[in-house]
């Protein structure tokens, strides 16, 4: 390794250091402030690091790549772990608890994600995932109190470990058919593999994208997603939403571009089924639900159907890699407003994520209330918002590509899908009895910094989407 | 930039009007018709000083130098997206209406809303200022922008505003127009990637795509993208279902905006967008559309006679009158399309003005139910008068506008289809019956007594009688109106038999 490898690797360097020094600050003076601004500095250092990267893009070594296109992905999981930090002061904040593990937890995941996204090789793959995976039982965990939690992290636990498995055999089998283990490999091997013994090769694929499906939580591998994201505490459910399966879509989109995966029609078309049965099914059954976090769990079902969309289309155009940036970006945003919103308003109590306890919000808390009404408006993708823009590119690409079956299926998902993002902003906006009191909980300026400045990173997606469409097309 | 500064005022005015609530609980409504009215004489003045208009050419569908007034910026080159608003004779007819109406609105507005009054208005001003973006939007992308973007407001003035069964009319209004306007994405997002496909350009301008190339199947399922979402928010039947229960449930300015002017979005985008984008598709389906139009007449005032909620009928009486818009469409000829044009107009204050009483009548005695009321001419004569007036001009009694609209689109079906012409005729016949139904109901038969009921204060009178000027005015003479409209609807005319060599 030389030092402009090591200078490539910054940011996860910056991200090892941050939780080293978490780990001797613990053992010399438990504080949680401390700790707080430790894991700040450290998301910030890393962030700088990811532009510092860029000026020495290469693959390190066959386990990791770092390119441009992973860079920004890595930035733009840094940015959501800084909004998941400022959360997280206002959940876990009760002095006189020993709460500093959540911050190395915390960075920890971080780190894991980042590794996943710079992977090139199988190994990195389950690397990042397992740091990322394992950090994150213990912080869906987290609060002491209450059932629900409990329930969320061993419901989590025992699923995600079955993937992982699954992921491993996919992997054996792989190896068995082309002795190769990295991307790149495994697209020049395969491909030969394929003429000669086309069952363990496509079993081998089959699997490994079922264990990653199951982290992204797309049907038929989407049971545990609404339990997993109501018991959580808030700012871990967001972190879980955007950091956690932001990181594994991008390594899916890796693999599937560097392995050559689009070769193969029977997979084509079991992601597109996958992709129809998200987006119909995540949106069905999110009409009924009452619980917000639930409600946002199953819509997230359905958005990474529609990402699937982006993914099958990956050959057809060259619009297709700046589609999954901007639905990506636009789909992290989006959700971490929602989330801050959630968190400010809801807290830990689970009776407050109730949509009945969002009733009234516009006239309690107008920059909540709005900030959550442009989140929803995104997810539905109306436009002027940055999911509009997303919308936008996935229905050019199929139409491009000519898969009517996924864009019928897309459009029916989206048409179910404003009825139930309307009723959370219509319940917002009824008088509740509250009505114009402002409600006891002090004004906390940095949640409403935090959802001001996502909400205006929104609108300005949406609007004036050309400086960062011209960005991605670089990438 | 004349164009933009008409919407930016309202935008920025919406804003005022917001924030102005904190200086008093009645600032909101003034500040309101300040910028409306404000907005209106900037367009007139504006007018007054373009040489153009005293003599009108026929604007070249395809050429925006010829149009009246063009203006075109670059805004997301990746995908040749610009911002591109252009106004004809027909958008500046729409555009005048709308700010009239407008005007209108923030009147009926005045005593109604009585809770959050800046926001009220400041959502009032932003959808005016989404459907002049509508209106004048040339660009696809900016076009379908304007369309979608206009629902958040009046969502939420229904929503928030609405009567009893709010949550349930406001959900349906958005669920009906946001779903239709999906597959009209899909077709303008079709019909720019075959554009994109003959000639290597991403473009979005109306303009560029008005030639665009494509086989017939093609042409047929983009057209049907956008005729049903034009349709759905027409309404035409059977895709009405929406409307009368957002028209019933919203408060009064929003009727009055969702009536006058919303309604008017769908019939300007199939004269604009669906026909001339298609021309071949359109005439292949022309007899399908006209069907739809004839039964939508028929199907209304039907349904109008056999309500007892007061905005209800007017509701339904929408659906009948905006059939004869459909009907004069796809009829196209430059005798029906006239009519289309003039019933658009016409039905925006016959209709405004109606919805207007409606909403005074629940200010007063709390019920929309004619089973209720009766003999309410002796309680207020200057309302059962003004009543009087624009339920005969909404039935169509010549002399007032909605005559002579609905007499141009049948002389001009009649070139087309004779037996439609009779069945869309009997759309009059039965018109009289609801309207007088309406009156006879509300307005007359025995009295109660015990009501003290409050008569029509200036404020409202001077309302109406914009409305009435208006109405009487198209219906006695026309001509200026049509002579807007002329220049265009020729033009589109000959551009559309040129593409398809013969008339549709």
């Amino acid at each position: 390794m030389n030092a402009s490898q090591m200078q490539a690797l910054m940011p996860i360097l910056m991200l090892s250091l941050t939780a080293v020094v978490l780990m001797i600050q613990a053992s010399i003076k438990r504080d949680q402030k401390l700790a707080w601004i430790i894991s700040a500095v450290g998301f910030v250092c890393a962030l700088w690091a990811t532009a510092y990267a860029r000026n020495f893009t290469q693959p390190v070594t066959i386990l990791l790549q770092v390119d441009s296109w992973s860079l920004f992905f890595s930035a733009l999981i840094l940015f959501a772990a800084l909004v998941t930090l400022v959360l997280s002061r206002q959940s876990f904040s009760p002095e006189g608890e020993r709460k500093e593990e959540y911050y190395l937890l915390l960075v920890l995941s971080v780190l894991g994600a980042v590794v996943l996204i710079q992977s090139s090789h199988m190994v990195t793959l389950l690397l990042g995932m397992e740091l990322m995976g394992v950090a994150l039982y213990a912080m869906i965990a987290f609060p002491e109190k209450g059932l629900l939690p409990l329930e969320a992290a061993i419901k989590y636990l025992v699923l995600s470990a079955c993937a992982s498995v699954i992921l491993l055999f996919g992997f054996a089998l792989l190896y068995a058919a082309t002795g190769q283990l990295s991307y790149a490999g495994l697209g020049e091997q395969a491909t030969i593999a394929y003429l000669s013994n086309p069952l363990l090769v496509m079993a081998g694929t089959a699997m490994v994208i079922s264990g990653i499906a199951f982290k992204l939580s797309v049907v038929p591998f989407h049971m545990w997603t609404p339990d997993v994201y109501q018991g959580a505490p808030t700012p871990v459910t967001g972190f879980l939403a955007t950091v956690s399966k932001g990181a594994v879509f991008v390594a899916l989109t890796r693999l599937y571009m560097d392995a050559q995966l689009y070769q193969y029609p029977p997979l084509i078309t079991a992601l597109s089924i996958v992709a129809i049965a998200s987006m119909l099914i995540g949106n069905l059954l999110a009409l009924r639900q009452e619980d917000i976090k639930r409600l946002l769990a199953y819509s997230s079902i359905a958005h990474f159907g529609y990402l699937l969309v982006v993914l099958i289309a990956l050959t057809g155009s060259g619009m297709a890699s700046d589609a999954v940036t901007f639905y990506l970006a636009a789909y992290i945003l989006t959700s971490l407003a929602a989330f801050t919103v959630i968190a400010r308003v809801a807290g830990e109590d689970p009776k407050k994520t109730q949509l009945g306890a969002f009733e009234g919000l516009f006239w309690r808390d107008r920059i909540q209330a709005t900030a959550l009404t442009v989140a929803m408006l995104s997810f539905a993708g109306i436009p002027l918002t940055a999911g509009f823009m997303a919308k936008f590119y996935v229905i050019s690409l199929s139409i491009q590509g000519s898969y009517w079956f996924l864009l019928s299926a897309l459009i029916i998902g989206s048409a179910i899908a404003i009825y139930y993002y309307l009723r959370i902003i219509f319940s917002m906006s009824k008088a509740s009895v509250g009505d114009g009191i402002v409600d006891g909980q002090k004004q906390d300026y940095s949640a409403n910094l935090t959802a001001l400045l996502l909400t205006a990173m929104i609108l300005i997606l949406g609007s004036w989407p050309q400086p960062f469409i011209a960005f991605a097309g670089g990438l | 930039m004349l164009m933009i500064n008409l919407i930016l005022i309202l935008l920025v005015g919406g804003i005022a009007a917001l924030i102005s609530q904190r200086f008093g609980d009645h600032i909101p409504r003034k500040v309101a018709l300040a910028v409306v009215v404000f907005d209106l004489l900037y367009l007139l003045f504006a007018l007054t000083a373009m040489p153009e208009l005293e003599t009108l050419q026929a604007p070249l569908p395809s050429d925006p130098q010829s149009w009246l007034m063009h203006y075109s910026a670059e805004w997301i080159p990746a995908f040749g997206i610009r911002i591109e608003l252009a106004v004809d004779g027909l958008s500046l007819l729409m555009v005048l209406l709308t700010l009239i109406l407008g005007a209108v609105a923030v009147s009926a507005s005045w005593t109604d809303v009585q809770v959050r009054r800046g926001f009220f208005e400041a959502n009032l001003l932003w959808t005016l200022a989404g459907v002049l973006g509508v209106f004048m939007a040339m660009d696809l992308f900016l076009f379908f922008l304007f369309w979608e973007v206009m629902l958040i407001p009046m969502y939420f003035m229904i929503a928030i505003w609405g009567h009893e069964n709010r949550a349930y009319a406001a959900m349906k209004f958005f669920i009906f127009t946001q779903v239709s306007g999906l597959l009209m994405l899909v077709s303008i997002l079709a019909l720019v990637a075959v554009y994109q496909s003959n000639t290597g350009i991403w473009t979005f301008s109306y303009f560029d795509l008005l030639n665009t190339q494509m086989a017939e199947q093609t042409a047929f399922w983009l057209m049907l993208g956008f005729f049903v979402a034009f349709v759905v928010k027409l309404p035409g039947f059977p895709f009405h279902t929406w409307l009368p229960d957002a028209h019933t449930q919203a408060p009064t300015a929003g009727s009055v905006i969702l009536a006058g002017v919303l309604l008017k979005t769908g019939a300007y985008g199939l004269i604009r967008f669906a026909v001339p984008l298609f021309p071949q598709a359109s005439m292949e389906f022309a007899p399908i559309a006209l069907w739809l139009g004839a039964a939508g007449v028929v199907y209304g005032a039907v349904l109008a006679f056999g309500q007892t909620d007061f905005k209800r009928l007017i509701a339904y009486s929408s659906v009948s009158h905006m059939g004869f818009v459909l009907l004069g469409v796809y009829a196209w000829n430059a005798l029906a399309l006239q009519g289309a044009v003039m019933q658009m107009v016409a039905h925006g204050f016959s209709t405004a003005a109606l919805f207007m009483i409606a909403g005074s009548l629940q200010e007063r005695l709390h019920t929309r139910d004619m089973r209720e009321m009766g003999g309410l001419w002796q309680n207020m004569p200057r309302m059962g008068a003004v009543a009087m007036f624009f339920v005969v001009a909404s039935l169509g009694l010549p002399g007032l506008g909605n005559f002579v609209a609905e007499f141009l689109v049948l002389l001009g079906l009649f070139q087309t289809d004779r037996w439609l012409t009779v069945i869309a005729a009997l759309g009059l016949i039965t018109g009289a019956a609801y309207s007088l139904l309406l009156m006879q109901r509300s307005f007359q038969g025995e009295p109660d007594k015990t009501r003290q009921l409050a008569d029509f204060n200036s404020r409202e009178m001077l309302t109406m009688a914009v409305m009435m000027i208006a109405l009487i005015g198209l219906g006695l003479y026309p001509q200026p109106v049509l002579d807007i409209a002329a220049p265009v609807v020729e033009s589109l005319l000959r551009f559309s038999t040129t593409v398809t060599g013969g008339p549709l």
